[in-house]
């Protein structure tokens, strides 16, 4: 019988890990208050200017709404027009990376390397170069749109092709059809839908972006964003705001109906 | 008998045959609409050549800009971002926490006013601009990096409020039950069961938010709200691209770096 009560190691007896853990976040959390020189006195204290604004915020000059309705539409369709060209540049690199549609490792992981790459510009640098290449206007903004939503559809791509049945590719191989017709009538049928669905995620991201891309200069209604904060109009910025959310929400609305129709 | 049958479904079959050709249409309005809307302004005439200057800045980048001692370089902005990263999403994190229990929707419970509110307020604080949350708090405690940190933590929770609820609404709720009927009270309930069930996913989301508040925090600067962002915004005004090369490649080399540590914690998390 045994009468032995199990031993614990010390690191466990002593909490090392836990105990270490909590140290380490305590000293990340004092090094980055000194780096970024926050004063919690200092936000109490000048709330006063912080609540003006809100309540200058709350008062929207409703009679602006009809000078940023243009832009609006500018907004969607720069976002309509750049998860397309995106998406359409996504298909041929989400092939090529597909683990088991292409068995060349270094051909593979390559691709996925340009990919990641892409993938790690946030949206508003690419529009700062942008903007210096095109000059200021919905091009920039477009080019922009374009080029993030391919680094994110195409990963969301890949994933959905590597989940697919491979049985009616094996059987179309096995009486020799080549790689063109095999992808149109054995892998394409099999993630339509869900390629659409993805689609539409990607463009709700892209309405949400391109709303500030023309902070910038790149277009759309972040152009008359910008515009109303510098000259400290911030009636106007409510009006922008709550219509873009508005906006944003129907987008979104339709979008989720749309992908619960599709899956 | 036969031919009853037979009619309903050839009726379906005529609306499931040519419904692809309505879909073709509505499509082709909206990029009809969509086309013709933008105005195109077309390449400026100095594109070709400031793309040539780009592309070669971004061969030729400025090392000596990597680290200089002076506290405005590369390496210590790069830190910089990422204090403005962490700090923001550790404070929101913990105010995300009492978010997330009120927009979770309980078992019994009429309409969910309660959880419908909360989710209501929290795709509000999603969708309100980064940006303009962070020039409205530049108004507040002037320009640099706290204006930043305020501006993630408020904005980061509107994603990890929705997160963190729907991670409470999924959550298994058997160790609750347990305590319930060995006669414990709400607060050990919560401390002993609640806490530590949902506890490894709360931090794998707080980490995946984490990533997305560096790429953030890499972009606020361009308003002046600290981190890697402004000298990134000087140098493509002024034309210095072998500067926005090396600083390209910084914020790269960060994304990188913090998205693979970042998903090595949370695979030993979960």
């Amino acid at each position: 019988m045994m009468t032995q009560v199990p031993r614990r190691p010390w690191t466990q007896r002593w909490h090392v890990k836990p105990i270490g853990w909590t140290v380490l976040m305590v000293g990340l959390l004092i090094a980055s208050s000194r780096m970024t020189g926050v004063d919690v006195a200092m936000f109490f204290g000048n709330l006063g200017q912080f609540t003006e604004l809100l309540v200058r915020m709350s008062q929207p000059a409703w009679d602006y709404l009809p000078v940023i309705l243009n832009p609006l539409y500018e907004t969607i369709q720069m976002a309509i027009l750049g998860t397309t060209i995106g998406a359409v540049f996504a298909v041929p690199f989400a092939v090529l990376a597909a683990s088991n549609l292409v068995h060349n490792r270094w051909l593979r992981g390559g691709i996925r390397l340009i990919l990641d790459l892409v993938r790690t510009l946030p949206d508003l640098l690419l529009a700062a170069i942008f903007v210096a290449i095109f000059g200021i206007g919905s091009t920039a903004g477009v080019v922009t749109l374009a080029i993030f939503s391919f680094g994110m559809v195409s990963k969301l791509f890949y994933e959905v092709i590597e989940t697919i049945d491979m049985g009616p590719l094996e059987a179309m191989e096995s009486v020799g059809a080549n790689p063109l017709v095999i992808i149109w009538y054995a892998v394409l049928p099999q993630i339509l839908n869900q390629f659409v669905s993805y689609f539409l995620y990607t463009l709700e991201i892209n309405v949400r972006a391109s709303t500030v891309l023309g902070y910038l200069g790149a277009g759309g209604i972040g152009v008359f964003l910008q515009r109303s904060l510098n000259e400290f109009n911030y009636s106007q910025t409510a009006v922008i705001i709550l219509a873009t959310l508005v906006v944003v929400m129907v987008i979104d609305g339709i979008s989720n109906h749309l992908r619960r129709v599709l899956l | 008998m036969q031919t009853t049958l037979s009619k309903k479904p050839l009726t379906l079959t005529f609306w499931h045959r040519w419904r692809w050709l309505l879909w073709l249409v509505v499509v082709a309005v909206i990029y009809l609409w969509a086309v013709t809307g933008l105005h195109f302004t077309g390449l400026q005439e100095s594109a070709a050549a400031v793309s040539r200057s780009i592309v070669h800045g971004l061969v030729h980048p400025d090392w000596s800009y990597v680290y200089n001692g002076s506290g405005e370089d590369l390496v210590s902005l790069i830190f910089q971002t990422l204090a403005i990263a962490f700090l923001g999403t550790f404070i929101s994190a913990l105010i995300s926490v009492p978010f997330a229990f009120w927009a979770a929707r309980g078992s019994h419970e009429w309409l969910h006013v309660r959880s419908r509110s909360g989710k209501i307020i929290l795709t509000l604080i999603r969708t309100f601009p980064e940006i303009v949350l962070a020039i409205m708090f530049i108004k507040a405690v002037g320009p640099g990096s706290y204006a930043g940190v305020l501006a993630v933590s408020i904005h980061s929770i509107g994603m990890l409020g929705k997160l963190f609820s729907e991670a409470i609404e999924n959550m298994d709720r058997g160790a609750d039950e347990a305590i319930t009927s060995a006669g414990g009270n709400g607060a050990q309930i919560f401390m002993l069961a609640t806490l530590p069930t949902i506890m490894p996913e709360f931090i794998s989301y707080t980490l995946y938010r984490f990533e997305i508040a560096v790429r953030s925090a890499s972009i606020l600067g361009m308003v002046g709200a600290g981190g890697i962002g402004t000298p990134m915004i000087f140098a493509i005004q002024t034309r210095n691209w072998p500067r926005v090369g090396i600083i390209l490649l910084g914020i790269v080399l960060m994304v990188l770096l913090i998205d693979s540590l970042s998903e090595q914690l949370r695979k030993r998390l979960i």
